[in-house]
């Protein structure tokens, strides 16, 4: 009986179904449910967060843009990765000329050549970062708008494959620290979190800037400058002592202040770590990174179109 | 069977380009340029920003219903601006709709172009890796697959050399290799087979034809309705963003053909928006039968076409009216100017209204279009162009219905004065 009420109306379902298929919609009947879908596509609204699970999937795409981002940038030029080193090695040569001996700033009481340059990898990591971070859609618009895959990947490949300057970067220091024969103390320890606190504001702001990049082109303009400005609110060419006590905690909003100062901290044992100003640039890195996101993925939607 | 894809209610819209005002002063320039930066920014901001819905609002898709079954073949036609990529851009989730929704049974993959994410710089290999990963491959998968893509796209000898040294069919070629060994449920594919060479086609249809034939779903968007009539046994009709028709591949196809022609047979526009410049602008364009006849045109037949121009000039001028005929394949069928006719008319400041009468006998069947049309001053000064303003059909006569079947035999079939005579014996 049952059986035969559920045959019955199966029929009529398949009968109001307009041949067509053009007018009218039956939504999908019991049979099989809501569930059987693998993907609904519908309009989303409001604040989400990144699907971190595809992201995982999409792993080897974000392996194989960093290695293009690397190898696309070193290709077809005679001293190739040299680069990495010669650009940092002069910026700091000419710092130490100008700042150092020139202008008398103060190091610290360390040779300025070694404090600029410690200041110098992590500050070349972050605003090469932005830079590329903040031109990674519009460069890749191309691809946006033709294949879907989690946007995210183009600015955390490029933040990525900028690792490469920033370990090889480090390396040349390690060579200053011989060379100068500074033996690093505990502090050292710290560091894994430094370039943690690095790699989460460089992230956060790329993103934002990425996604404001694709619909205001002016990004791209202001960010290159606005980097070479911002270097000055950093203590690169300057040690954070210069800076008065009342000003302090507000300086300290900007991640790299404590970033910076914990590197020369932890590898030059210049001053005790300084933990006000770490704590509170992490602090400060964290939010801005999780805004990122946010950011980010609320802007994903509209890319395609905008592009 | 069962459905794997279900559209519902689905649209889309777009924000377009909004016109840009014009100066006319040096002062007013000025101040345009100091203002710019507010209205720039309003501008971009109401790129992905709704209110009402103005002028720059454009529904790219509006209320679409439709299922497709496991295991079909599905043709998406439509004429251009119909809707049909946005269509396959929300199913393929590069953008989102702006109402209703899609349910999807599967992995898609979707070839909206071959070689996505080439790179330049890199190798033929490495390209593989970045094209595969980005359309969704893992990297083990493409271990795997490696020999059997460089195999199918023919260029091994070339597959460690940069891209860069690449012709650009080779690079489709790898390209289309890498996306011929995805393997997913659902797989989305837009006029990719209109590039490569002839051999290449072939290669590309039938490796689609053995997707779908392993019970695969297809969406294929093409203009070739060969290939449409060829590989999908069912197609949906787009028009302005509505879905006008969805059923057998034949029928779907003379639906299209129909209504393509129906559409193009007359453009007009009022006065308020009709383009142009600050001399001229076009109005309408149509092709008419004759008094006494109807549609459809039929070879032997006459016909007639009128344009009008709104002329803006102050000055008393003469005009004239041209136009380029031209067939299915682009080929120049003949040039019509009304300054053949010798008259000499002025104008000025008003509506310019044009006809020719094509006289019958001249015209073979087939689809023509009026591929350029020109307003003329003074015998040689082009005020205004339109391109492809109107296409229309002219089908055969029933008169030939037991003459020749085949391909059509030139592009013109005139009515040509015989004599036959016969002299018997010698």
């Amino acid at each position: 009986m049952n059986h035969n009420e559920l045959q019955i109306k199966n029929d009529e379902s398949t009968k109001s179904t307009p041949p067509s298929g053009a007018k009218g919609f039956t939504p999908p009947s019991g049979v099989g449910g809501l569930d059987a879908w693998d993907q609904i596509l519908k309009p989303s609204r409001g604040w989400q967060a990144v699907d971190w699970r595809e992201l995982y999937r999409y792993r080897d795409l974000l392996y194989f843009l960093v290695v293009r981002g690397i190898k696309a940038k070193y290709a077809q030029s005679v001293l190739g990765v040299s680069w990495a080193v010669i650009q940092p090695l002069f910026t700091t040569l000419v710092f130490t000329v100008v700042f150092g001996n020139l202008a008398g700033i103060s190091s610290d009481g360390v040779p300025y050549v070694i404090f600029s340059f410690t200041a110098m990898v992590p500050w070349n990591y972050f605003s090469g970062t932005l830079t590329e971070a903040s031109n990674s859609l519009v460069v890749n618009a191309n691809m946006i708008t033709k294949v879907y895959f989690p946007r995210i990947v183009l600015p955390l490949a490029a933040a990525f494959s900028k690792l490469l300057d920033f370990v090889i970067g480090l390396a040349v220091l390690l060579g200053f620290m011989i060379w100068y024969r500074f033996l690093p103390g505990w502090e050292i320890l710290v560091l894994p979190v430094l370039i943690l606190i690095l790699l989460l504001c460089s992230l956060g702001l790329g993103m934002i800037l990425s996604a404001m990049a694709v619909q205001y082109r002016d990004v791209k303009h202001a960010s290159t400058f606005m980097v070479q400005l911002l270097m000055y609110a950093a203590p690169v060419v300057y040690p954070a002592s210069k800076v008065p006590d009342a000003y302090l905690f507000w300086y300290s909003l900007n991640p790299m202040v404590g970033v910076i100062e914990g590197f020369r901290s932890a590898l030059l044992s210049t001053n005790p770590m300084p933990w006000n100003l770490v704590i509170v640039g992490g602090g400060v890195s964290v939010v801005v990174f999780v805004l990122g996101t946010y950011y980010f993925r609320r802007m994903e939607k509209v890319f395609a179109d905008v592009a | 069977m069962s459905s794997i894809i279900q559209v519902h209610n689905l649209s889309k819209r777009y924000r377009i380009g909004l016109k840009e005002q014009r100066h006319d002063t040096f002062a007013q320039q000025l101040l345009a340029m100091v203002k710019a930066p507010l209205q720039n920014f309003r501008q971009l901001r109401s790129m992905s920003k709704f209110g009402e819905d103005d002028d720059s609002v454009f529904w790219a898709l509006k209320d679409l219903n439709f299922e497709v079954q496991q295991g079909e073949v599905l043709g998406i036609i439509g004429h251009n601006g119909a809707g049909k990529s946005t269509l396959l851009k929300i199913l393929s989730k590069i953008t989102e709709p702006t109402a209703g929704e899609v349910r999807i049974k599967g992995r898609i993959a979707a070839l909206l172009e071959v070689g996505t994410g080439f790179h330049q710089d890199l190798t033929g290999r490495e390209n593989i890796y970045m094209n595969g990963t980005i359309l969704g491959m893992s990297k083990k998968e493409i271990d795997r697959k490696l020999d059997e893509i460089i195999d199918f796209s023919g260029v091994e000898k070339y597959v460690d050399t940069p891209v860069k040294f690449y012709s650009s069919g080779m690079k489709v070629r790898l390209g289309f290799a890498v996306a011929a060994h995805l393997e997913p449920e659902i797989l989305i594919i837009d006029e990719v087979l209109a590039v490569g060479d002839a051999e290449f086609q072939k290669k590309c249809l039938g490796k689609m034809e053995s997707v779908a034939g392993e019970g695969r779903t297809v969406l294929f968007v093409s203009h070739n309705m060969m290939a449409v009539r060829n590989l999908c046994q069912k197609a949906l009709v787009l028009k302005h963003g509505s879905l006008k028709y969805h059923g057998e591949t034949e029928d779907a196809i003379d639906f299209y053909l129909k209504e393509y022609s129906e559409t193009r047979r007359r453009l007009q526009y009022a006065p308020e928006d009709a383009p142009g410049n600050q001399e001229a602008k076009f109005l309408r364009a149509e092709v008419l039968p004759l008094t006494g006849k109807d549609w459809p045109l039929r070879e032997g037949e006459g016909f007639r076409l009128e344009f009008e121009f709104l002329y803006l000039g102050k000055d008393r001028t003469n005009l004239d009216v041209t136009f380029h005929l031209v067939d299915e394949y682009s080929n120049l069928v003949f040039v019509g100017s009304s300054a053949r006719n010798n008259s000499q008319e002025y104008f000025n400041n008003g509506q310019v209204k044009a006809t020719c009468e094509i006289p019958p006998d001249i015209m073979n069947h087939g689809t023509y279009s009026v591929s350029r049309l020109l307003l003329v001053r003074n015998r040689g000064v082009i005020v205004l162009s339109v391109s492809d303003p109107i296409s229309f059909e002219i089908v055969t006569s029933p008169a030939d219905a037991f003459g020749w079947m085949g391909k059509k035999e030139g592009v013109v079939k005139p009515k040509l004065n015989w004599q036959l005579s016969y002299d018997p014996g010698h």
